[in-house]
């Protein structure tokens, strides 16, 4: 039960973050969308034994983190919470791959350990760009600006629908499944048996209001359309916004800056 | 089951994202064109319904875990195959954003594993041809059980073939199937049983919702049978050409450059400075061996002389060793990286320092 408790305040704060007043939260949600996709897939694109070549890529969730006035603390935290699902296919690596690539002094580091080491960079990358992008933009921006970038309308129509209803249903799903465990003491009573029975109610609750909001919808004259506060531009700023991005997140996929100052600070000292 | 994006590669996400749009794009015509403006809300609602669901959990006996519903069989059961397949989509994609549960660039690849094999194939060619035209109890406790394990078994081994093509992870095909397809087994016959008890449920509650799924036709004359073939058929020729022409590119360079020159790569003064900024201009003028895995054909035929044969006859160590010399002479690299991690931060934590100070 703390669980879902958890889950819905959680939704709900990475949701509250979106209303924040930066001037990258009021950049077209377009320019954000479209910068996350271009540095996720120049992260994913490396070589799978790279690693410190990844580095200088924090540079763009520290910096939005920044200019966005995100708390680092809770990004960090949702950060931690996923990163166990890729590492649980990544941790086979070492396993697989032991041919040492790395020799330093009497330690030796095999390749799996580099590629298990490289997935963990690369989560805590693409995970974060995510989480940044709803945080600064929120899900409606989001839905939006995908519609404008070619989605089909009846499918944002069903994204804004779906996240309308999220916090209504799993409220009420918290209440049933509290109120189940009010009354089963210990494991007694969270069987299959009675989890199918408060699934099935529930299920046929929805079905009723789905069948009200049809009839609300009806009598508001619905057209198949959502309409979310004023229209934003793809102006100047977004196009600064995105060329600039895009640029350094390209000059950093084709050149390797970490060795290039390893190199140069290592000739300095020697 | 959810994928992520470390994992991936970006030809596979990249593939797979055209053939989930594609779908989408195809559904949403669809389901537009049934005119039935009750799903819509229908559609949004189930899939919140769905979100709630997930999060309540039950023992499973005997075993003292607890498992859950997924959810994308039953809304085919609930909604047909088009609707429900974009109701799948929707859940999906709220995961990805909110609770990072899959990468966005893995969205694809997460859409087509567990969507698109409940919606087009475990319902229309594995429940409906069970139930047939009078559903009994029996039959939809079968219908639903089968179908949700074969449903989940494609799902898994999509993941598999998926995680696999990408060479991220170091786990052989073969490894890697039998770990997920036995656990996907008992995942699917537990998800089985709930369908089956909820369908039942919902069976004598109110059958009109059941019946009004099973006689709801596609409109026109395409049997969803097609729709799937259409759709593999896109799958295989985007991935097959996507993916020949991220493999060849490089390989082909590099392969030629052995040729030509007969030794691995062009050599350059490697004295003081300039060292880094030969390889700064190397690397800017053509892609670094991309992250694809490089499979050099050994043809006896291409072979010309002895000395390349002595290079292309051992692929595997002369790999490692180019791996190696990438990640950076070690030292350097460990060097530079951690002072661009530090640079990273520090930036980050004087520009929130200064905009709080303003």
């Amino acid at each position: 039960m703390r669980y879902i408790d958890g889950a819905v305040r959680d939704f709900k704060n990475l949701d509250l973050l979106a209303t924040g007043e930066t001037a990258i939260h009021r950049l077209d949600a377009r320019a954000k969308v479209i910068v996350t996709l271009v540095f996720i897939i120049s992260v994913v694109s490396f070589n799978k034994y790279e690693l410190t070549a990844l580095f200088p890529f924090f540079i763009y969730p520290a910096v939005m983190m920044a200019l966005g006035n995100l708390p680092a603390g809770y990004m960090a935290g949702k950060i931690v919470f996923v990163l166990p699902f890729a590492l649980a296919v990544a941790i086979f690596n070492p396993l697989f791959d032991q041919q040492v690539m790395i020799q330093l002094g009497p330690f030796g580091i095999s390749g799996g350990w580099i590629s298990c080491a490289s997935v963990v960079v690369r989560s805590i990358l693409t995970v974060g760009a995510a989480i940044i992008l709803v945080g600064l933009t929120g899900f409606p921006g989001i839905c939006k600006a995908l519609e404008q970038l070619g989605m089909p309308q009846v499918f944002a129509v069903q994204l804004l629908f779906l996240y309308r209803y999220i916090f209504v249903l799993t409220e009420e799903g918290g209440r049933a499944s509290r109120a189940r465990e009010l009354r089963s003491f210990g494991e007694k009573g969270l069987s299959l048996a009675s989890y199918t029975s408060l699934i099935s109610h529930l299920l046929l609750r929805t079905w009723q209001r789905a069948e009200r909001i049809h009839m609300a919808m009806l009598a508001r004259g619905f057209t198949g359309e959502f309409h979310t506060g004023q229209p934003k531009q793809f102006g100047g700023r977004e196009l600064f916004f995105v060329i600039v991005w895009s640029a350094i997140f390209i000059a950093l996929r084709l050149q390797n800056i970490p060795q290039l100052i390893g190199t140069i600070v290592m000739r300095m000292l020697s | 089951m959810h994928m992520s994006d470390a994992l991936l590669s970006p030809t596979v996400g990249v593939a797979m994202w055209a053939v989930a749009a594609g779908t989408i794009a195809y559904c949403s015509s669809k389901v537009r064109k049934e005119l039935d403006d009750r799903k819509i809300p229908l559609m949004g609602v189930l899939g919140a319904f769905i979100f709630a669901a997930q999060m309540i959990n039950f023992t499973i006996p005997a075993t003292g875990s607890s498992g859950h519903l997924g959810g994308g069989l039953i809304l085919a059961i609930l909604l047909g195959p088009y609707a429900a397949f974009l109701t799948i989509s929707s859940v999906l994609v709220v995961q990805a954003l909110f609770f990072a549960d899959g990468g966005l660039l893995a969205l694809g690849c997460n859409i087509f594993n567990l969507g698109f094999f409940p919606a087009f194939i475990a319902y229309p060619f594995i429940y409906k041809k069970i139930i047939g035209h009078k559903p009994t109890p029996a039959k939809l406790s079968v219908a639903s059980v089968v179908a949700a394990v074969i449903g989940m078994q494609m799902g898994a081994l999509g993941v598999v073939l998926e995680t696999v093509s990408s060479g991220i992870s170091s786990l052989p095909f073969s490894s890697f199937v039998i770990l997920m397809q036995p656990i996907h087994l008992a995942i699917g016959i537990v998800e089985g049983l709930v369908t089956a008890a909820v369908v039942s449920f919902v069976y004598n509650a109110r059958p009109e919702i059941l019946q009004s799924a099973l006689e709801a036709r596609p409109i026109g004359n395409h049997p969803v049978k097609n729709v799937v073939l259409a759709f593999l058929a896109v799958a295989l020729i985007t991935g097959g050409i996507v993916s020949l022409f991220a493999s060849e590119n490089p390989d082909g360079l590099e392969w030629s450059i052995t040729r030509v020159t007969g030794m691995k790569e062009l050599k350059g003064a490697q004295e003081g400075l300039h060292g880094p900024l030969s390889s700064l201009q190397e690397r800017i003028s053509f892609l670094p061996d991309y992250t694809f895995r490089k499979q050099v054909e050994v043809k006896p035929e291409a072979v010309g002389n002895q000395s390349s044969h002595a290079i292309m006859g051992e692929t595997k160590p002369e790999d490692k060793k180019t791996e190696v010399n990438k990640l950076g002479t070690s030292v350097a690299g460990i060097v530079g990286g951690l002072l661009s991690l530090g640079v990273s931060f520090l930036s980050g934590f004087l520009l929130k320092k200064r905009i709080h100070s303003d």
